[in-house]
């Protein structure tokens, strides 16, 4: 295994994209910081079983939507694993609604972990990026970003600005060797998807949902030294279900 | 416990690290400009950075648009760190 100078830092952790985009990290030789808010046996299972198959992961508590939230993880993680030099901005929530009855709490939930919690994760890792002249962060949208889904106003609104800023961000920092990408998964099989695949299997070409598993190769393949020249880019992951 | 910041070290320690970036060594001067030394805005945002880990001394992207040349930024930093 490669061994890495500085690690990761994987913000929705403990299952799901998150999990599994930590197990391949970390299968690539990245020390793993996984971000967990509540589930704190799900994160600790997901460090064992990176530790069993020869990695090292480190379990950080945290609430991503507080302001004060991306210094204390950087802080964490860096002191435990060293530099964060990968930045895997997956941490989400739902609040679903048509948009005349959804509400201000349920649009400021949504934005503010989707979106204004990555931005300030994003912010905080161009430091040590900036500094060690490499960088690699991936940001996790959604096709629902991309493509309209009624009920999901608050976030598709937040996962068409996570590709907007991957955009930029991308274009700002692009002549220090770090790159800044999304990927946009479709109906993926976790927890958060439970319930809704079936009514989408239909619609989905490949007629299925995709895994975890399927979108951490994606995330694993845009940190990796081959796709150096990747950058500002949204790598879609739905089975051609926006083709 | 602090020290006194001096002008001479907070030029000396900007000069070193305009150098890191890419500046021609024997281009830096305190009056040079960022042109003159092929600094970029990015480049900027990192001396940003080692002024405010080193000396404290917080220079935001409203102050950067008045800094226009090595001396500005010497002179603010050690202001701010009085």
């Amino acid at each position: 295994m490669v061994t890495r100078e500085g690690c990761a830092i994987v913000t929705g952790g403990s299952r799901g994209i998150g999990a599994a985009t930590a197990r391949a990290l970390a299968a690539d030789g990245w020390p793993v910081a996984i971000v967990y808010r509540a589930d704190a046996d799900a994160a600790q299972a997901t460090c064992d079983a990176i530790a069993a198959a020869g990695g090292r992961a480190w379990p950080i508590q945290s609430d991503v939507s507080d302001a004060t939230a991306a210094d204390a993880i950087f802080e964490a993680a860096e002191a435990e694993l060293g530099p964060a030099l990968v930045l895997v901005n997956n941490a989400g929530v739902r609040a679903d609604g048509l948009a005349p009855q959804l509400s201000d709490d349920d649009w400021a939930t949504v934005i503010d972990t989707n979106l204004t919690a990555a931005f300030r994760l994003t912010r905080r890792a161009l430091k040590p990026m900036l500094r060690a002249r490499f960088g690699r962060i991936v940001n996790v949208a959604s096709i629902v970003g991309l493509q309209a889904n009624p009920g999901q106003s608050n976030y598709a609104a937040a996962k068409a600005g996570l590709v907007g800023m991957t955009k930029t961000v991308a274009a700002e920092v692009a002549r220090r060797n770090i790159t800044v990408n999304a990927v946009a998964p479709g109906f993926i099989a976790t927890d958060m998807t439970e319930g809704l695949l079936e009514a989408m299997a239909e619609r989905i070409p490949v007629r299925r949902a995709g895994t975890p598993e399927e979108v951490a190769a994606c995330i694993r393949f845009l940190v990796s030294d081959e796709a150096s020249y990747v950058t500002g880019a949204t790598l879609v992951v739905d089975g051609g279900l926006t083709a | 416990m602090s020290t006194a910041v001096t002008a001479e070290q907070v030029e000396a320690r900007v000069l070193a690290a305009l150098v890191t970036f890419g500046a021609d060594a024997d281009v830096v001067s305190r009056d040079a400009t960022w042109e003159q030394l092929e600094v970029d805005s990015l480049d900027l945002v990192e001396l940003a950075q080692v002024v405010e880990d080193e000396y404290n001394v917080e220079i935001t992207s409203q102050d950067m648009q008045h800094l226009l040349t090595v001396g500005h930024v010497v002179d603010m930093v050690v202001e701010r760190a009085a």
